[in-house]
């Protein structure tokens, strides 16, 4: 856990103390904070908004009002300290949060304009439209033949051909084919570690989802399947929207078109990468970006 | 302060064992030694006396001061303490040799028990023989074991041998080869008139009967007034009709085989001298005992263990195979399993997968558990009550009604006692499955989930396949379980003797209604029912041998299976 001690903490509730400007104590005080979205993002074509999004994990609020807009073929990159609530938004998008039985939410999320959260929405269906990696590689104890098809598998394709041209096309845009295309019936848990991450990318990539969720996908990596994984999103901007969850600031000023920076729940800063690392509004994310907090 | 210390470091230094050797490794480590000591012990017991049981020993006269003569294969010997009224029934020279025996043996006197045989001349098939009283031991060249189909052994020396009453044979060596050349057809015969016995009158009482419920079942539904009635009536009495000459038929098959049968005969003399005529058809097997090579003992020894693992037993169990009990408990074990494993595994799904935790989940689990540890017993009078009495008799009275008042499925039969086991097994299959679902990362349901996968999906494709290992070993635990159980196989089923197998030829093949024979009541009924219980003790062995070996088999399988299926969903790196 990082330590927030050296922030002075004022009364809790919403009244905190009037003459404190730095963000981060009025957060601690469980203040609200309004978010600096820099002008670029509103010039971009949009393909995600989250809509004041608030989300409790029974009683205690784990994001609050979050407003932001995700550009399409973009990668947009969370990032902020531990327990800031980046993957739990992240997780928020496909509602994976919903098999956690305590979990209620406000606001409202909007993917090409249909809402996420309105009643009646298909959560299956939904899904089927993102695609999602997480923080540890994940395939399943089956041949990586029918790792990549799995999403195709579940929606009852059975033609071959199809099966066949939806592997080569998923696993060549996730730069495993040329490692594994003499040996697609093989178990994929004989894969190394990077393999089956890039593995759960094709097959994250498969079903050709309109956003692609990624959490922390090289944190259980070594640097050199780290590279890869993060040439092959370099590969992916443009043609897949990518929202990207990181601990690493130069993974994401490395690969980011967009960076959002969160704060116990809230978010803080939103704009291009560059500016985010370089010169951001807020004094705050600069601390955080330059490693002296966090 | 400083003056404490070095006390202490001394004190230390002393006592080494506690200072360095830790005590509470010994204390640990012997009872991990006792454990083992004791399973040791059992199964060398078991082991030993399962497989030197059915070794052919060789057969001793001996003749006793007081003239008479006991022949026989010596079963074990002991020391004991005689009494003083023990004392005074010996021989004045007897009693002589005694004195000195217990002087030089602190007051013990040795004595031998010897399987006489002989049933129906001595009354005993054991005699216990003192050391003092034997004058002379002797081992006859020509002493012959015969196991015989009914009367248990019989132990002689041939003398002749007769075909319709008249002797061709006089010396023993010829009667020995008249007997070999003649024995196998003659068994060959006797298993011809069990088949037509068992098969052949079976099939025509099975007929009989069929005909028999017809008409009751015609009475019944329209009353012996009805035309209907009338017309089964006399299908009934035509039957009935055909059957008496089908019948008569194959008696005569039966006493034709019976007389060709008794042409043959061995004239036999016991240790004391007696001449028997045996029946060739009487014999199941023999072997001149002192005559055998060690070649010689192993195939009787082999043919032994092919006969108690393939035949039906003889002689209220104690003599004979156990085909039909390791039958009995192979197909009941198998229809237990196809009944607790489904049930097991959906309850565990349910229960792991589906079910929001809570006091009440914490309770059903706290429930089953508690049901492992119910004796089994009380799943027995479970089954008997429930199943037997309430279930099958309400399938009686809808469906064999005709049969009433016999019950059909209103007893205890193979279906109810498997049902019953399955229930026994129940929280088995469900701990294990459940710790096996459990054990299903949780990133593998996430993963499958994000690909938009629904629950059953995700369950189906994903849990259930990874899952499977723990399965199959909470299944063949459960097997292991219910096929060693034996206090409820005796409400609801399991008898001494089934006269007939759960499956066989007839239709509808696999008769769910049938009384079964069981390994493990089998156990039981040798041990504590036979009469003969010296000659059916090393059989509780033999039996207890097989059902070890058949219970470590299942588990040496689930081993396997558990390590081969984990390999496979091993992951590489993580």
């Amino acid at each position: 856990m990082h330590s927030v001690t050296h922030i002075p903490a004022g009364p809790r509730g919403d009244t905190f103390d009037e003459t404190t400007t730095n963000r981060l104590a009025i957060v601690a005080a469980g203040g609200r904070v309004p978010t600096e979205t820099h002008p670029a993002i509103a010039a971009e074509p949009i393909v995600l908004e989250i809509d004041h999004f608030n989300l409790y994990y029974g009683t205690k609020q784990a994001l609050f009002d979050v407003t932001m807009n995700i550009a399409r073929g973009k990668v947009t990159a969370l990032i902020g300290p531990s327990g800031c609530g980046k993957s739990t938004l992240l997780r928020s998008v496909n509602r994976i949060n919903d098999l956690i039985s305590s979990v209620r939410i406000a606001g409202d999320m909007r993917l090409n304009g249909m809402s996420l959260y309105a009643p009646g929405v298909d959560v299956i269906e939904l899904r089927k439209r993102m695609g999602m990696v997480f923080q540890k590689p994940n395939p399943f104890p089956m041949s990586i033949y029918e790792n990549v098809v799995y999403p195709l598998r579940i929606d009852g394709e059975t033609n071959r051909g199809v099966l066949d041209e939806v592997c080569e096309r998923s696993l060549r845009g996730a730069a495993l084919w040329e490692e594994v295309k003499d040996r697609l019936q093989e178990n994929a848990l004989t894969l190394s570690g990077g393999q089956q991450q890039r593995l759960c990318i094709a097959r994250a990539i498969a079903a050709e989802p309109e956003v692609l969720l990624m959490d922390e996908p090289c944190s259980a990596l070594d640097p050199i399947a780290t590279t890869k994984i993060e040439n092959l999103i370099a590969q992916l901007r443009g043609e897949y929207t990518i929202l990207i969850v990181t601990h690493n600031m130069q993974q994401a000023a490395r690969i980011s078109d967009y960076t959002a920076f969160l704060y116990l729940g809230r978010l803080l800063e939103y704009g291009p990468t560059e500016t985010i690392f370089q010169s951001p509004r807020l004094s705050e994310t600069l601390d955080y970006v330059t490693g002296r907090f966090g | 302060m400083t003056d404490l210390h070095p006390r202490r470091t001394a004190r230390r230094a002393q006592s080494s064992l506690l200072g360095q050797g830790e005590p509470m490794v010994w204390l640990t480590g012997g009872g991990l030694v006792i454990a083992l000591l004791m399973i040791v012990g059992l199964l060398a017991l078991i082991v030993v006396q399962g497989v030197t049981t059915l070794w052919p020993r060789p057969v001793v006269r001996l003749t006793l001061d007081d003239g008479r003569v006991v022949m026989g294969e010596i079963t074990r010997e002991e020391s004991y303490r005689p009494t003083s009224v023990q004392l005074d029934a010996l021989s004045p020279t007897s009693a002589r040799r005694a004195r000195a025996e217990m002087e030089a043996n602190a007051g013990m006197l040795h004595r031998r028990l010897v399987r006489v045989g002989n049933f129906e001349l001595t009354g005993d098939h054991f005699q216990w023989v003192d050391h003092v009283n034997v004058v002379l031991e002797e081992r006859p060249e020509w002493a012959v074991v015969f196991e015989r189909v009914a009367w248990g052994r019989f132990y002689g020396i041939p003398k002749a041998f007769l075909e319709n009453g008249q002797p061709v044979a006089e010396t023993a060596e010829e009667v020995w080869r008249r007997f070999m050349a003649l024995h196998s057809t003659v068994v060959a015969r006797r298993a011809q008139r069990r088949r037509l016995e068992t098969r052949a009158i079976g099939a025509i009482n099975a007929r009989l009967e069929s005909a028999r419920l017809a008409m009751r079942a015609a009475e019944i539904r329209s009353g012996t007034a009805s035309v209907e009635y009338e017309t089964r009536r006399r299908e009934y009495e035509q039957t009935a009709r055909e059957v008496s000459h089908e019948f008569a038929r194959i008696s005569g098959e039966i006493a034709a085989l019976n007389a060709e049968n008794a042409k043959a005969q061995l004239v036999v003399q016991t240790g004391d001298g007696r001449d028997v005529t045996l029946g060739l058809g009487d014999i199941v097997r023999a072997y001149p005992a002192n005559r055998l090579t060690a070649m010689g003992r192993l195939a009787v020894y082999l043919s032994r263990w092919w006969e108690f693992l393939a035949d039906e037993p003889r002689e209220a169990n104690s003599e004979g195979g156990v085909f039909p009990a390791l039958f009995g408990t192979a197909v009941m074990t198998l229809l237990m399993s196809l009944a607790v494993v489904p049930f097991g595994v959906m309850a565990a799904l349910y229960l792991r997968e589906y079910a929001c935790g809570g006091p009440l989940l914490s309770a059903v689990r706290i429930a089953i558990n508690n049901l492992a540890g119910v004796p089994s017993i009380v799943f027995g009078v479970f089954g008997l009550g429930f199943f037997c009495y309430l279930v099958g008799a309400s399938l009686d009275e809808l469906f064999f009604a005709a049969k009433l008042p016999n019950p059909t499925f209103g007893k205890g039969g193979l279906l109810w006692a498997s049902l019953t086991l399955a229930l026994l097994t129940l929280p088995v299959v469900i701990v294990a499955t459940e710790e096996a679902l459990a054990a299903v990362p949780n990133s593998m349901r996430e993963g499958s989930y994000a690909c938009g996968a629904s629950r059953w999906q995700t369950i189906k494709r994903i849990v259930l396949p990874r899952a499977m290992p723990g399965i199959m070993t909470g299944m063949i635990l459960a097997m292991a379980r219910g096929a060693g159980e034996v206090a409820p196989l005796m409400l609801v089923g399991a008898v001494k003797l089934a006269p007939e197998l759960p499956i066989d030829g007839s239709f509808p093949f696999l008769h769910l209604h049938r009384s079964f024979m069981h390994l493990g009541f089998h156990i039981y009924d040798l041990g504590f029912q036979s009469q003969n219980s010296e000659a059916a003790k090393p059989m509780v062995y033999t039996t207890t041998l097989l059902l070890i070996v058949l219970i470590f088999v299942l588990n040496v399988i689930a081993v396997q299976l558990r390590t081969r299926l984990r390999r496979k969903f091993a992951s590489a790196v993580f």
